[in-house]
């Protein structure tokens, strides 16, 4: 690949980043920019473990939390006795705790892989977020510890109170640390992390010690997770135990797997989906947790490699001007698919009214602007034909996507290399 | 003193007979499938609820058995419908999947029966004083948790031990490729014991439904300390899982009665150099103490108490 070719993606990253708040001016949109931002460098630092080294860590989120609430003590001290350090230093602080508790825990746990690897990562993740409610001086039980950012010393004259402002700082830490991770995948500890991932064993007799490959991949993740605590916590001025805890834990996972956990760029799609979703779908519908369940359990189920993954495959299909072929059977087939989708959210929408909210607000409901009535059998009905017609037209167009597939390919191989 | 230790050794015992209740249908699925079943607290709280739904309607005693057979046909069907697809992807996906399956159920559990606990009581035909020890009453209905408790753990110990089924599910605890190469048609074996093992959890729900608080949470909270459970007993060793389930009833429930802290001990002095540390007491870190056990356990043996297996 050129020179050219190698710093284009980074440039076009730096122009998305920067112009990315001109494009979506509110101020909402400002702060869901700020926390994709911030959710990215996270999934990332998730990634090193799950992708990379294949860890699969049930207690991320303790050192992103812990990294945020060293972050937001540090503020505080430094509020309290004006010590001349601006805000843009802070996340190195939260980088250095998560490190840190990267370093103690990640010893403990990173003897094994596998499964044994998930209940130990399970069992310090309660174990951390049981503590932070009982140590109420340092976490703050239920409020939490609060901050003021724009009080800390001014960096070239920004204090940092605009939310624009922020969005700034926390890209530009996005960009750094998206760069940093990016590098490490291309060192060759990088690829001794994808050698302990595909056969220890191996790695062994090559030389390398396993157990230390995942230790370092282990501490690294807790330093770059530290550095998104460090941003949650000048972002929103507050932190309380809920970013600490299971709940955060299962959101970077999920943020992670639907990204795409084998390609690089993968989390970044699906922080960037999940804050989106995350967002707007709380506003939207009271059932939003059941479609993320449900969203990660199809992914898993039909996309193991995410959405990342799925781009992926058809990679070699573009570059040998192939792609054309699928698209006619993709278009056929995203007609039963959206039919059967409209359907499935029909249903849960009329199920989440009858079961929750119709004893309040009776049974006359809307879902995109169309009326419905859960005391009405017709309206089940329709969800039902939708969902189950959509169903099993999708299986009768599927064999055309194979098809097309199957003849992309063929062509593939009959050109020359 | 004796009033609280003999009362906490019953409790105690009572909590890790339901813990074990759930710990060896998990090792079981686990043993044969190399899968941990995130959802298998799921299935627990599944039977807390269908039992609370059928003894409204019906009664306690159909409840007891109708609810851990529905729950064990989900369980089967989620095993042929969902994990079976998934198992071609590996390890990590099959996990996931049941990590996802533990997060719809709750979901689908707080929209049907509401976010608040149910009122799920103990059934009037239970409901009186087993006996009466230094002016404190016992309830007959834990008794009667602990006489089917340790009825399914006899019926478990003579079916895995006695019968040729068990015989062909104890082979596959240690060697489960063998036991293909045998012939036997392992995946119709595998939903059968993911049916039964769920069916159990099922049971246990519905026992402790009425005795514990029947709530969306449930599922969440005992999870993790299942986890906790058949990690220190060694993962795939069901007497692993029968000791560690006592043996975290008991700890858990004996630090619930102990009302002291550190600053008790080393004098109030204490509390200020030790802040938090020194005023907060046992009965408050009670929900922590399996998880340090679990990282003392793994630090000096990784394989834990019986465990032979790694992964």
């Amino acid at each position: 690949m050129s020179a050219l070719g190698k710093i284009l993606p980074w440039i076009v990253l730096a122009i998305l980043l920067a112009v990315a708040p001109y494009i979506f001016t509110s101020g909402t949109s400002h702060t869901m920019l700020s926390i994709m931002a911030l959710s990215i460098i996270f999934a990332l630092s998730y990634n090193m473990l799950l992708g990379q080294t294949g860890l699969l860590s049930f207690g991320h989120a303790v050192y992103y939390g812990l990294g945020g609430f060293v972050a937001i003590h540090a503020m505080n001290t430094i509020i309290r006795n004006k010590y001349a350090v601006p805000l843009p230093v802070i996340p190195l602080i939260g980088g250095a705790a998560g490190l840190l508790f990267g370093i103690v825990f990640g010893s403990v746990s990173t003897r094994r892989a596998g499964t044994v690897f998930s209940m130990i990562s399970l069992g310090l993740g309660e174990l951390v977020a049981s503590s932070a409610l009982i140590l109420r001086t340092f976490f703050g039980g239920e409020e939490g510890i609060t901050t003021n950012r724009s009080r800390l010393a001014p960096f070239f004259g920004y204090k940092f109170g605009p939310q624009i402002e922020v969005y700034y700082l926390i890209a530009c830490w996005c960009f750094v640390c998206i760069l940093l991770m990016y590098a490490i995948t291309r060192t060759p500890f990088g690829r001794m992390c994808n050698a302990v991932r595909e056969n220890p064993e191996r790695a062994e007799f090559v030389g390398y010690s396993a157990r230390m490959v995942r230790f370092i991949a282990f501490s690294l993740a807790g330093l770059f997770a530290g550095i998104a605590g460090a941003l949650a916590a000048l972002n929103f001025e507050i932190m309380n135990t809920q970013s600490i805890g299971a709940v955060q834990s299962g959101l970077v996972l999920l943020m992670t797997f639907v990204g795409g956990a084998g390609v690089f760029f993968g989390p970044i799609i699906g922080a960037i989906l999940i804050t989106f979703l995350q967002i707007t779908l709380s506003d939207v519908t009271g059932a939003w947790q059941l479609y993320f369940g449900l969203l990660f359990i199809l992914v898993v189920m039909y996309s193991p490699g995410g959405i990342a993954g799925w781009l992926a495959l058809h990679e070699p299909l573009y570059r040998g001007g192939q792609l054309g072929r699928l698209v006619p059977a993709y278009a056929i087939n995203a007609v039963p698919l959206i039919i059967m989708i409209a359907g499935g959210i029909l249903l849960i929408e009329l199920a989440f009214w009858a079961l929750v909210k119709s004893e309040g607000e009776g049974p006359e409901m809307s879902i995109f602007h169309i009326s419905m009535n859960t005391s009405s059998f017709w309206h089940w009905l329709v969800a039902v034909v939708l969902f189950l017609g959509g169903a099993f037209a999708l299986r009768a167009t599927w064999p055309r996507v194979q098809d097309a597939w199957g003849s992309a390919v063929a062509r593939l191989r009959e050109q020359p290399a | 003193m004796l009033e609280i230790i003999t009362f906490s050794t019953l409790n105690g015992v009572l909590y890790g007979m339901v813990l074990f209740m759930l710990a060896s249908g998990l090792t079981l699925i686990f043993s044969m499938m190399g899968v941990l079943n995130f959802a298998h607290a799921s299935f627990y709280m599944l039977g807390a609820y269908f039992g609370f739904e059928i003894s409204r309607r019906i009664g306690f005693w159909p409840a007891l058995i109708v609810a851990p057979i529905l729950v064990g046909v989900a369980g089967a069907l989620v095993e042929r419908f969902g994990l079976r697809r998934v198992h071609k992807f590996g390890h990590v996906p099959e996990l996931l999947f049941t990590f996802g399956l533990a997060f719809v159920i709750e979901e689908i559990v707080q929209m049907i029966w509401g976010k608040l606990p149910v009122d799920y009581r103990v059934p009037p035909s239970l409901d009186f004083t087993a006996f009466r020890l230094f002016d404190t009453t016992y309830p007959a209905y834990k008794m009667f948790m602990l006489a089917i408790a340790i009825g399914m753990f006899v019926a478990l110990l003579v079916v895995l031990n006695k019968t040729r089924v068990g015989l062909i599910i104890q082979a596959s605890l240690t060697h489960p490729h063998t036991v293909a190469m045998l012939g036997h048609d392992v995946p119709t074996v595998f939903m059968a014991v993911f049916g039964a093992g769920s069916a159990l959890a099922g049971l246990a729900g519905v026992m402790a439904g009425p005795a514990f608080v029947t709530q969306p949470a449930m599922a969440a909270l005992l999870g993790p300390i299942l986890f906790v459970v058949i990690v220190v007993g060694g993962l795939g060793s069901l007497g692993g899982a029968f000791v560690a389930s006592l043996l975290i009833g008991l700890v858990q429930t004996f630090a619930v009665a102990i009302n002291g802290s550190l600053s008790d001990l080393l004098g109030p002095s204490a509390a200020d150099w030790l802040g938090d540390l020194g005023t907060v007491t046992v009965a408050q870190i009670a929900p922590i103490i399996p998880y340090f056990l679990l990282v003392l356990v793994l630090i000096i043996k990784p394989t834990g108490l019986f465990g032979t297996r790694e992964s």
